[in-house]
């Protein structure tokens, strides 16, 4: 027989460990003794990554690691290395101070959870440079936050989405969406911002997964979506399910994060992150004793953001050879306004904009802020916001509860 | 949203559980308990999928994935059966170590694109019988169709062959079985083994057929763990842990099925689409449903009832009287 105490131990088990696992936390027993804390080189300046999932996840991690390589073969002088699956909270910590005590001269932590445990160790290593990213915290020295506009290339693939869905006479979006946040409603809304610009008549289911990073779920809700009878599916998570789902129903889909992940021919494009210059531009800084922390937010033409098929070097995918030529062009020519700076996320955003219960969000002419981009209405105090970012757009199919 | 649509997903997802939790019922039906299920599953997910890769056969892909599973399992074997050290630590260490393993071995197998993976069809006949058929029979992957032929087997086996009551009877009184000439100690050993090639079989079924690709850690998304819950709740019975499996799997994919309508048959004002909050409810019902079975299950008259082996977790000692 099991005694109970073992029992005790098998529920406790079963319970937590799937709250670890999906946490991106490798091992609860593990500890500190995990996380391997890598080398400095003498005489280099020494960057030190911490990434939430594996560096190697097709996703999220992976396009932060391919900017760690960049700035490895793009910066005189630098030695890089990171740490992999690090939990969010008091593990992070650790691992922050430790990188620090290591004598790294710069630390980038690349998830929403690292923040506060950044800002403490920064406060107690005021010679290091820390940069959070996806936060919004600063200290106005060494502690600073880093986020690039992705609604830029949301919207550009938006247009594309629309564009393949009216073609094939089925003017409907699929949106696998994360989480309820103001992120994901920016995100999915930049997109369907661009699709009504190349297909009026296009509308956009959402299915809510709830998760950042999880191959099943993302699959099944692909799935979902196409068998609801859509046309395109985009997701706001990592993996490239929503067009490997797609090849198989004879659809197409739109990956994201990472500009690896647009392998299948069924993928039409990719919204991707391009770290490296954004990383190599602070390593630069903070070498030369310049990095001072504060809230930096990157439009494209930082050249900190990805549209796969698009960039300089990438050939467009099976899927968009076929596109109307007025429409590929529209993209084309809107990419080309964005990387020359006359293009961004406020463009985006600008009046008109309808919303999908018949309201006028914001008259023409004027256009949201920052504070209105990423807030719940009634946004942070001193930071309120007019518009807000609590809104469906024209066409999304999809509904929001009252905020109390 | 099309109940067929979902059942038939539910027996797709439903698959990879069943394959894990009848590799975990056939291990604890001989008085092993292995909670590593979780660690051979990742472990035959990248095996599976980088030998499909690298040599463009998903069937020795497959076979890899088995033998890889069973011989972690066998290092479970070594600690529990030979050294008789606690079952739970062991079988938690061995998550661990499958997921490093496979963390190590499986480096830069996510950016692998076109691997060879395992066909998806429709029976012929069977898949015209109306509900059923859509369901069961209609495009789903050769992997499903073997778990069909699996499952009655595996019932077969247990309940009705010579092999199969020397199985129960080391998992149930092993000191008899030693009586009668059983060797106690192989048994354990082969029925660890081949619990760990059907964990094994589970990674393939998810990396090569249900949701193709190698995405580390997270490849697996804790369905090893529910498989666990889901021995107790199949009462050790290999049909009631299909039925389990493929409901477990129909709820993963209505909780996403049900986000679409505006109103639910025809009249309801469906709360899942005006609230996406709902969503975290939704998604906690399978886990909420694997703590209930196991506070069940680990009341001693409860589990005697639902016919737990008697001697699980229990190492045995020759010359010992047994439980």
């Amino acid at each position: 027989m099991v005694n109970r105490k073992h029992l005790f131990w098998i529920i406790a088990l079963v319970l937590i460990v799937p709250v670890l696992v999906s946490c991106g936390q490798a091992a609860p027993a593990e500890e500190e003794a995990a996380y391997q804390i890598p080398d400095i080189e003498e005489g280099m300046f020494n960057v030190a990554f911490v990434y939430i999932g594996p560096h190697d996840d097709g996703g999220w991690s992976q396009s932060h690691d391919v900017g760690r390589q960049y700035v490895q073969d793009n910066v005189d002088g630098v030695h890089t290395a990171y740490v992999e699956i690090v939990a969010e909270g008091a593990d992070s910590e650790q691992v922050i101070r430790s990188l620090a005590r290591k004598g790294f001269d710069l630390i980038f932590t690349t998830s929403f959870g690292y923040m506060d445990p950044t800002e403490t160790v920064a406060g107690e290593f005021p010679d290091i440079d820390f940069v959070h990213v996806s936060g919004y915290k600063a200290n106005g020295t060494n502690f600073g936050n880093v986020m690039g506009a992705m609604e830029d290339m949301k919207y550009l693939a938006g247009m594309l989405a629309g564009s393949r869905a009216k073609l094939d006479g089925n003017p409907r979006i699929g949106y696998m969406a994360t989480f309820p946040i103001p992120e994901e409603l920016r995100l999915g809304n930049a997109f369907a911002l661009g699709m009504k610009v190349t297909c009026p008549e296009c509308t956009m289911d959402v299915r809510w997964i709830n998760t950042w990073h999880d191959p099943v779920i993302e699959k099944e809700a692909a799935a979902s979506l196409f068998d609801a009878g859509v046309q395109v599916v985009f997701t706001g998570a990592d993996t490239p399910a929503s067009a490997d789902v797609a090849e198989e129903k004879g659809k197409w889909g739109i990956t994201y994060d990472y500009y690896g992940s647009c392998k299948s021919d069924a993928c039409l494009t990719a919204p991707y992150w391009n770290w490296g210059p954004i990383y190599a531009d602070i390593t630069e800084r903070s070498m030369a004793g310049e990095y001072v922390g504060g809230w930096e937010y990157f439009d494209a033409e930082t050249g900190g953001l990805g549209l796969y098929g698009f960039m300089e070097g990438e050939e467009p995918m099976p899927g968009v050879a076929d596109l109307p030529a007025e429409d590929v062009q529209l993209v084309k020519d809107t990419l080309a306004a964005m990387l020359a700076g006359d293009f961004d996320r406020f463009d985006v955003f600008s009046g008109p904009i309808t919303d999908n219960q018949g309201n006028e969000i914001i008259a023409a002419g004027k256009s949201f802020v920052q504070a209105d981009l990423d807030q719940f209405p009634p946004g942070a105090e001193g930071l309120e916001c007019e518009y807000c970012m609590y809104w469906w757009a024209e066409g999304v199919t999809a509904e929001l509860p009252e905020l109390e | 949203m099309d109940l067929i649509i979902i059942l038939h997903a539910g027996v797709a997802t439903g698959t990879v559980i069943l394959f894990a939790t009848l590799g975990e019922l056939i291990t604890e039906r001989s008085g092993v308990m292995n909670l590593g299920v979780e660690g051979m599953m990742l472990l035959g997910a990248m095996a599976a999928f980088g030998i499909a890769n690298s040599t463009g056969n998903a069937w020795l892909g497959l076979l890899v994935a088995m033998f890889a599973g069973g011989v972690l399992a066998i290092l479970h074997g070594i600690v529990v059966i030979q050294f008789r050290a606690d079952q739970v630590v062991s079988g938690l260490s061995l998550t661990f170590l499958g997921t490093g393993v496979s963390l190590v071995l499986g480096e830069g197998l996510s950016d692998a694109g076109g691997v060879a993976l395992l066909p998806a069809f429709d029976i012929p006949l069977l898949s015209a019988i109306p509900v059923i058929g859509p369901i069961m029979f209609a495009n789903q992957s050769i992997l499903t169709y073997l778990s069909y032929l699996l499952v009655p087997m595996i019932w077969y086996y247990i309940n009705r062959t010579r092999p199969g009551l020397h199985l129960r009877a080391v998992g149930e009184y092993p000191a008899a079985a030693d009586a009668l000439g059983i060797n106690v100690f192989r048994q354990r050993y082969l029925y660890v083994f081949i619990g760990g090639m059907l964990c094994g079989l589970a990674g393939a079924a998810l990396s090569l057929a249900i949701s193709p690709g190698w995405f580390s850690d997270k490849t697996t998304a804790g369905l090893g763990w529910i498989a666990i819950g889901l021995v107790i709740f199949a009462q050790w019975n290999p049909i009631r842990a299909a039925l389990g499996s493929f409901l477990f799997g129909a709820l993963r994919r209505l909780i996403l099925d049900i986000q679409g309508p505006m109103v639910l048959f025809g009249v309801l004002r469906n709360p899942f689409f005006y609230d996406p909050y709902l969503g975290f409810f939704l998604q906690m019902l399978p886990y909420a449903f694997t703590i209930i079975v196991l506070v069940i299950g680990s009341r001693e008259a409860m589990r005697k009832r639902l016919g737990a082996p008697a001697a699980l977790g229990i190492p045995y000692v020759r010359g010992e009287r047994g439980a």
